[in-house]
């Protein structure tokens, strides 16, 4: 009965999202206030009920209700219960039920947080948001519902992916939703504020909290799916340039461009249909990654199940969103130009570089990971491009904006003066880079790519030090590192950390595919791992073998590591590989197959890693969270004074480029 | 020319120049990393003969897996419907690589074997990428494979 009650509790909500989506605005625009008092119970209301179906599918899958469809396929009695429930976003129909479910956290969250905002421009946002959730619960009714039952029931379910059975794959898909779907906020901003005709930016500062949220969670979320692939796909690597992957990417790197774009325009005036253009980019490149994701068009280790009439569906989705969007810009855009001129050196001009490089670079990634679809489109055959076109292109667009990082937060709004000091701060930061760079050419003998990434780091880390340390000599105490700042600061900071973890990983790694007999010893540089044989184990709903290697540095030793290759409950095989974390390096060992399947015993396949500062790449990334969480977290965003003419406010965060 | 019309031109000539850069290097960097996926028997009539470096997709001939006693060196025959390709990799196999499923293998011709340096298996045993569905239907018309689940790769040491 409770599954219907499931079903029930999303129709309800799609028609409370029909009335989210269309009296408000129409009450915005005839000027109706009880129309546009609607939006908040509506919103209310569609989060209730989509709160409930989440919740009763949750509980399906705790209860182990095989009767649902959707739960004997992805659950079994077996299953511990925390991946039970994580398993409620383990495949297509529940992770839609997540995406709205979200929707609704960010819905809800701006309808309680959005007092200051006039009514008419919150009954816009609102209803906005109210029309995607109309889409997506459209979605899930009419191609997807998770509450479908199975006759006959059968006595046991299915099983979770195996792969989706690990910490990492239980977080990454709701924090990384987190920041999809938290793009849809700045998209209703940008909206709303077309709708509305808006002259002042004074939206520009509402939305960007909430844009700076989003990022932050999907930089954690793609953290987290990242770790998800070094630790538990067993190949060793941290990213691999696959549709999936760089469907998450595009958003981000757009969404960087947004946080930095809407600085200026919140500021100064500036860049106003560009930072409105961003955000309709942004959001279409989340609807995109769903698209990639759930359509199943690309040849992708997330490429599920698929029903044609989805991806139509979604396709669907995003024309009209993209369309329409850009159609409501080409009208309305010309009226919401505007702002303060500003010089060739200013700050304006380096947020505006670093914002097309940025851009340029989600294009790339874009036209790379279409590309397969174009050449099948035009007859070409079928191809794949691969990850030395995503890496090379990559490093060229990257490289001018780490280097133009330091400079930004020292480069003045509108641009007059100050080039003693640029001089000054690139003198220093030039320094810095080299003094280290020729250490650290002592210690890589010879590997350019780490003494770059070091160079790198050090330039990036010493231009962000230079300015805290202005900030402290010439702010007083209390006024130095506004909240906004702070973020910005480390966000910047996450960027050193992040391309010092990167280019040292790559290429100071060592990766060794060797056939051991137990007993025998391979070594990587200073550490010996030792093949201690295999046993046999088992957990709740799987069966192991699991190898035990002994690893020491110069006869003492560091670690015993137990990679194990796991048999789940339908046969599939998993290898979970063992790590052993450190600061500056990880060793990492994965099992391969028997040399003989007769003799389990003998000797076995293995892959020994020796991946140095590895950990630096996700530390970097969190950084970066960190710094998007920090900056929305600004006094300023909540008050309802004017910033534009606002001088005193300290200049803060985010107006360089990330 | 007046100050603000040089400026406006100064920054289009830029934008452009730039533009110009970026699709060049764009177009060299597909250009070298574009990898074709063809069948066994669409790589015996000669459709892969201009790729150094192509995929390879079929099923594992049954049978066909033969590993080195001394080494990670392994042998195994891909196949489709009316055409067989000895494959050689050294290195760790994906985890659901075995007889009968079908597989992508990144790599180049060595005489009429093929070199893979890395090989994608599917992780589920009704799945099948859709570009190796269609090309295997395109070499052959009507076999039809239903698909599910998701893939799977290993990299190996070329």
């Amino acid at each position: 009965m409770t599954p219907e009650l499931g079903q029930l509790a999303l129709i309800l909500a799609l028609l409370l999202a029909l009335a989210q989506g269309i009296l408000p605005i129409l009450g915005a625009w005839r000027g109706n206030a009880a129309l546009m008092a609607l939006a908040r119970p509506a919103a209310a209301g569609q989060a209730v009920f989509v709160g409930l179906a989440f919740a009763i599918l949750a509980w399906a899958f705790l209860q182990s209700d095989f009767s649902v469809a959707y739960v004997a396929n992805n659950s079994n009695l077996a299953l511990p219960w925390y991946y039970r429930l994580a398993a409620v976003w383990g495949a297509h129909e529940g992770s839609m039920l997540l995406w709205v479910t979200i929707l609704n956290v960010w819905t809800v969250a701006l309808a309680a947080f959005s007092a200051q905002l006039p009514d008419a421009f919150r009954a816009r946002v609102l209803g906005v948001l109210g029309l995607i959730g109309v889409g997506f619960l459209a979605f899930i009714l009419f191609t997807s519902n998770p509450f479908a039952r199975l006759l006959p029931v059968p006595a046991d379910g299915a099983d979770l992916n195996p792969l989706l059975q690990d910490p990492g794959m239980t977080f990454h898909p709701p924090v990384i939703y987190m920041g999809y779907v938290g793009f849809s906020v700045a998209f209703a901003f940008a909206i709303a504020g077309l709708l509305g005709g808006e002259l002042e930016q004074a939206w520009v500062r509402w939305s960007r909290p909430w844009t700076n949220i989003a990022w932050g969670f999907l930089s954690a979320g793609i953290v987290a799916g990242s770790w998800w692939a070094y630790a538990e796909l067993g190949w060793g690597g941290w990213w691999f340039w696959d549709p999936v992957e760089n469907a998450s990417f595009m958003p981000w790197l757009v969404g960087a461009a947004l946080v930095h774009a809407q600085a200026v325009t919140e500021k100064r005036g500036s860049l106003r249909a560009w930072t409105i253009l961003l955000s309709i980019f942004a959001f279409s490149l989340s609807l995109l990654g769903t698209f990639l994701v759930r359509s199943g068009v690309l040849t992708s280790v997330h490429a599920f199940a698929s029903d044609p009439r989805r991806g139509l569906f979604i396709l669907g989705f995003l024309v009209v969103v993209v369309g329409g969007s850009l159609l409501l810009y080409a009208l309305r855009a010309p009226k919401v130009v505007g702002g303060k001129p500003f010089a060739l050196v200013s700050r304006e001009s380096a947020v505006l570089v670093g914002n097309l490089l940025l851009t340029t670079a989600a294009a790339m990634v874009l036209l790379g990971t279409l590309f397969p679809l174009i050449g099948d489109a035009l007859h070409l055959g079928k191809i794949s491009v691969g990850p030395p076109y995503f890496g090379f292109l990559f490093t060229l667009l990257m490289l001018p904006v780490v280097l133009l990082l330091p400079f930004g937060p020292f480069l003045r709004w509108g641009g007059s003066g100050g080039g003693a000091q640029l001089r000054s701060v690139l003198l220093r930061v030039s320094v810095a880079a080299l003094a280290c760079a020729i250490v650290a050419a002592f210690f890589a003998d010879g590997r350019l790519k780490a003494v770059a990434g070091v160079a790198g780091a050090v330039w990036a880390g010493t231009g962000t030090l230079l300015y805290v340390y202005k900030r402290w000599r010439e702010m007083p105490r209390g006024r130095r590192y506004p909240a906004e700042m702070a973020g910005m600061l480390l966000a910047h900071a996450g960027v050193g950390v992040f391309v010092i973890g990167v280019l040292l990983s790559e290429s100071l790694s060592t990766t060794r595919d060797v056939r051991m007999a137990p007993g025998q010893t391979q070594s990587i540089g200073r550490y010996d791992f030792r093949f201690d044989g295999v046993a046999a184990t088992r957990g709740p709903n799987w069966h192991a073998e699991q190898a035990t290697v002994t690893v020491s540095e110069d006869g003492r030793t560091l670690a015993t590591m137990h990679p194990q290759k796991r048999t789940y409950l339908r046969g599939q095989v998993q290898t979970e590989s063992a790590i052993d974390p450190g600061i500056v390096r990880d060793l990492y060992v994965a099992l391969g197959e028997p040399m003989d399947p007769q003799h389990l015993e003998g000797a076995w396949a293995l892959r020994l890693y020796h991946k140095p500062f590895v950990r630096w790449i996700w530390g970097g990334g969190l950084l970066m969270m960190l710094g998007g969480f920090a900056a929305a977290a600004d006094r300023r965003f909540r008050t309802k004074r004017q910033a534009g003419a606002d001088e005193t406010v300290p200049a803060g965060a985010q107006e360089s480029h990330a | 020319m007046n100050p603000v019309r040089k400026r406006r031109l100064t920054i289009v000539v830029a934008i452009l120049a730039a533009a110009a850069v970026a699709i060049g290097l764009t177009v060299f960097a597909l250009q070298q990393n574009m990898n074709y996926l063809f069948t066994p028997s669409q790589v015996q009539s000669g459709a892969a003969t201009s790729y150094k470096t192509f995929r390879l997709g079929g099923m594992v001939k049954s049978g066909s897996i033969q590993r080195a006693s001394d080494s990670l060196k392994v042998t195994f025959t891909v196949i489709d419907a009316g055409g067989a390709m000895p494959v050689e990799y050294t290195g760790i196999l994906p985890d659901l690589f075995r007889d009968n499923q079908s597989v992508i293998a990144t790599g180049h011709m060595d005489n009429a074997r093929f070199i893979a340096t890395e090989v994608l298996a599917k992780h589920d045993e009704t799945y099948m990428p859709k570009e190796l569905k269609d090309a295997m239907a395109a070499a052959h018309q009507g076999r039809k494979i239903d698909e599910a689940g998701n893939g799977e790769r290993g990299t190996g040491n070329p």
